[in-house]
């Protein structure tokens, strides 16, 4: 096996709210290695996008991180200096957010807000950063003219290309998407993301794909992990974790929306709400909400173990 | 009858009652959670406290008739003239608190007029646009380029010695289209959001979209503007009575500096004549600056401090530490 481009080591990060100190992401070690897709499901506020943040080290007040590593290339993400890590961001790592609509400044020209990235990184003439400019539009399916469009001039898919092509712009090697579908049809969603799909296969990056919809995620990543109120709950490849599952979240996840095919079922979701993280229990994190719990989850927190090779679920029934 | 209500006045007295402590509670935690780990909001609080029970209670406070020749000129501050005597023989202590009372009235009277005008024009030019905005933002722009206190002067001076009053409404007049430009463009803001456009389409009338859904988004601003005009006024008060363009028969800081003035005091040693006057406005508008800078605080949620981000900061440096960052 290669070594891996990026890895995360016991990460934890905390919320400090009024009402005490929330644990946001707890214990979660993981590893992408060069080229993979790697995909992050869970519910809302499961730490999913708090985890992407860390990564890249955007975490504000007051979000703290008191333990954990995050290496990328031997290089601890965490104790780079404030001029390392403005280099490490977008060269290294980019990322695309949630809402393309708000990443993208209303008054400048997207033309202009391509242009600066590669301005802002790279030695290069404003002519070759144009040409760049163009050339990566193109990339991503729009007219290289739209270069000097502003961004209510696109429609919402658009704009979702316009902020992927400025995250390929310096070419990095690891691309953080956060739920970057989310707000898109379906349609739009799929043309997009097998454009993502061949620009991987022309680039070579990785990707840490965040979402909800797991549905897409067996479709694109090669590898899942699932996350339960901050706790990595499963990880394995997507092929196990979308078809087979161990854990009975990512069952009930996987048995929240219908099949196309086959007879009508009543769907069962997962009942209950999420835990509140000021007031976890005493054991699993998932007790409440449980099928299948017995009297040992009450008790203590059940470690993620490795149950074959490349395979991790961390639950009392396996 | 008679029996049944005295039985309903039995039970809805102690619901009343609860209801009434419930909000008295709810405001009491309210005005807690302003001042908890809030330093300028504690210090503007308590001194603006102060200086507004002292000018409510002055005829309580003051050892003297304000008005009344009482002792010797220029006697230094002793026991009985606390803060010493003008050169007409008047207590200034008495005086202090007493002209707190005009100054502060003058003040509030002159920020609650020109906030009332900036809300009106400001919200109606940026709801309605179009001609109205036109000809609104043409008059808020005539208004802004008139060079105020040489038009206050100008003013004062054409109606001779004028009262407080007047001078109120004067300083209402001219300063209020800084608070208009920043509430229409505010407003401007705030109506193309979608809950606007919703509460149009549910068929809300205009007045209620203003007063319901447009002005709670602008308290802050509103505020911030009101307490902002309220230090101006006070100063501009103080300025013309300092000139002698107001009621120098009246006691109000402004005309006790313009007699400490005129009988030029720090000449002749008697410092406590020009000082005192002096000081309680600078106290006053420190203290309303520091409330003007707490309600930031409160207005934007992002900004609020409190306990916990002492906890936050002790974590950070902490993690930062470990690192090897610190």
């Amino acid at each position: 096996m290669k070594s891996p481009l990026l890895e995360i080591n016991n990460l934890c990060v905390d919320y400090v709210s009024p009402n005490g100190i929330a644990r946001a992401v707890n214990n979660v070690s993981l590893t992408i290695a060069p080229g993979e897709t790697l995909g992050i499901a869970g519910e809302s506020g499961c730490g999913k996008s708090t985890l992407a943040f860390a990564i890249t080290r955007l975490h504000k007040a007051p979000g703290v991180i008191p333990e954990g590593e995050i290496f990328y290339n031997d290089r601890d993400i965490l104790k780079m200096s404030d001029k390392e890590l403005r280099n490490f961001r977008w060269n290294d790592v980019s990322i695309v957010f949630q809402s393309a609509m708000n990443s993208l400044n209303p008054v400048i020209t997207i033309g202009e807000q391509i242009t600066d990235v590669i301005l802002a990184h790279k030695k290069v003439t404003y002519k070759e950063a144009v040409a760049k400019g163009k050339e990566l539009l193109e990339i991503v399916g729009i007219h290289g003219d739209r270069l000097s469009s502003f961004s209510h001039q696109l429609s919402g898919g658009m704009r979702q290309r316009v902020v992927i092509a400025i995250a390929l712009a310096l070419e990095p090697k690891l691309i953080i998407m956060d739920e970057p579908t989310t707000a898109l049809d379906v349609v739009v969603e799929r043309e997009i993301l097998n454009e993502l799909y061949d620009l991987k296969e022309k680039f070579g990056f990785s990707i840490l794909f965040i979402s909800h919809d797991l549905s897409l995620m067996g479709e694109i990543a090669d590898r899942i992990g699932v996350m339960y109120a901050g706790n990595l709950i499963e990880i394995g490849d997507a092929k196990t974790v979308f078809n087979n599952p161990s854990h009975p979240y990512t069952k009930g996840l996987l048995a929240s929306f219908p099949t196309i095919h086959g007879p009508k079922e009543r769907l069962h979701g997962i009942p209950g709400d999420p835990v509140n993280l000021l007031k976890l229990p005493v054991g699993c994190n998932f007790q409440a909400r449980c099928s299948e719990c017995v009297a040992i989850c009450k008790k203590m927190v059940p470690a993620l173990d490795e149950l074959r090779p490349g395979y991790k679920a961390a639950c009392h029934k396996l | 009858m008679n029996n049944s209500n005295i039985a309903s006045k039995n039970i809805s007295t102690p619901r009343h009652e609860s209801e009434f402590r419930k909000k008295c509670r709810a405001v009491w935690f309210k005005t807690k959670a302003f001042f908890d780990g809030n330093p300028p909001a504690i210090v503007g609080g308590f001194l603006m406290t102060v200086i507004l029970l002292g000018a409510l209670f002055a005829p309580v406070l003051a050892t003297h008739n304000p008005d009344k020749r009482v002792a010797r000129p220029h006697v230094a501050p002793n026991s009985e003239y606390i803060l010493g005597t003008t050169r007409n023989g008047r207590d200034v202590y008495s005086q202090v608190l007493q002209g707190a009372r005009k100054t502060l009235s003058v003040a509030i009277f002159a920020g609650i007029i020109a906030t009332v005008i900036a809300v009106s024009v400001g919200v109606t030019s940026g709801y309605f646009g179009g001609k109205i905005d036109e000809w609104m933002n043409f008059a808020t722009n005539v208004f802004l380029v008139f060079p105020q206190l040489p038009l206050l002067i100008v003013l004062a001076a054409f109606l001779g010695q004028v009262s407080s009053v007047v001078i109120a409404v004067l300083l209402g007049v001219t300063s209020w289209p800084w608070g208009a430009r920043v509430i229409r463009s505010q407003t401007l803001a705030i109506r193309n959001k979608e809950f606007i456009i919703s509460a149009e389409v549910m068929g809300e009338s205009k007045i209620r979209i203003i007063m319901v859904e447009i002005l709670p988004n602008l308290i802050s601003i509103v505020f911030g503007g009101f307490l902002g005009t309220v230090i101006y006024a006070m100063g501009a008060e103080a300025a013309l009575g300092f000139l002698g363009l107001g009621d120098a028969t009246e006691v109000s800081w402004g005309s006790m500096l313009y007699w400490a003035q005129t009988s030029s005091s720090l000449y002749t040693g008697a410092w406590w004549e020009m000082l005192v006057p002096a000081i309680a406005l600078a106290l006053t508008g420190g203290a309303l600056a520091l409330i003007n800078m707490s309600i930031d605080q409160i207005s934007n949620p992002k900004l609020r401090t409190g306990p916990h981000m002492k906890i936050w900061k002790k974590m950070h440096k902490e993690a930062d530490r470990s690192r090897g960052l610190l």
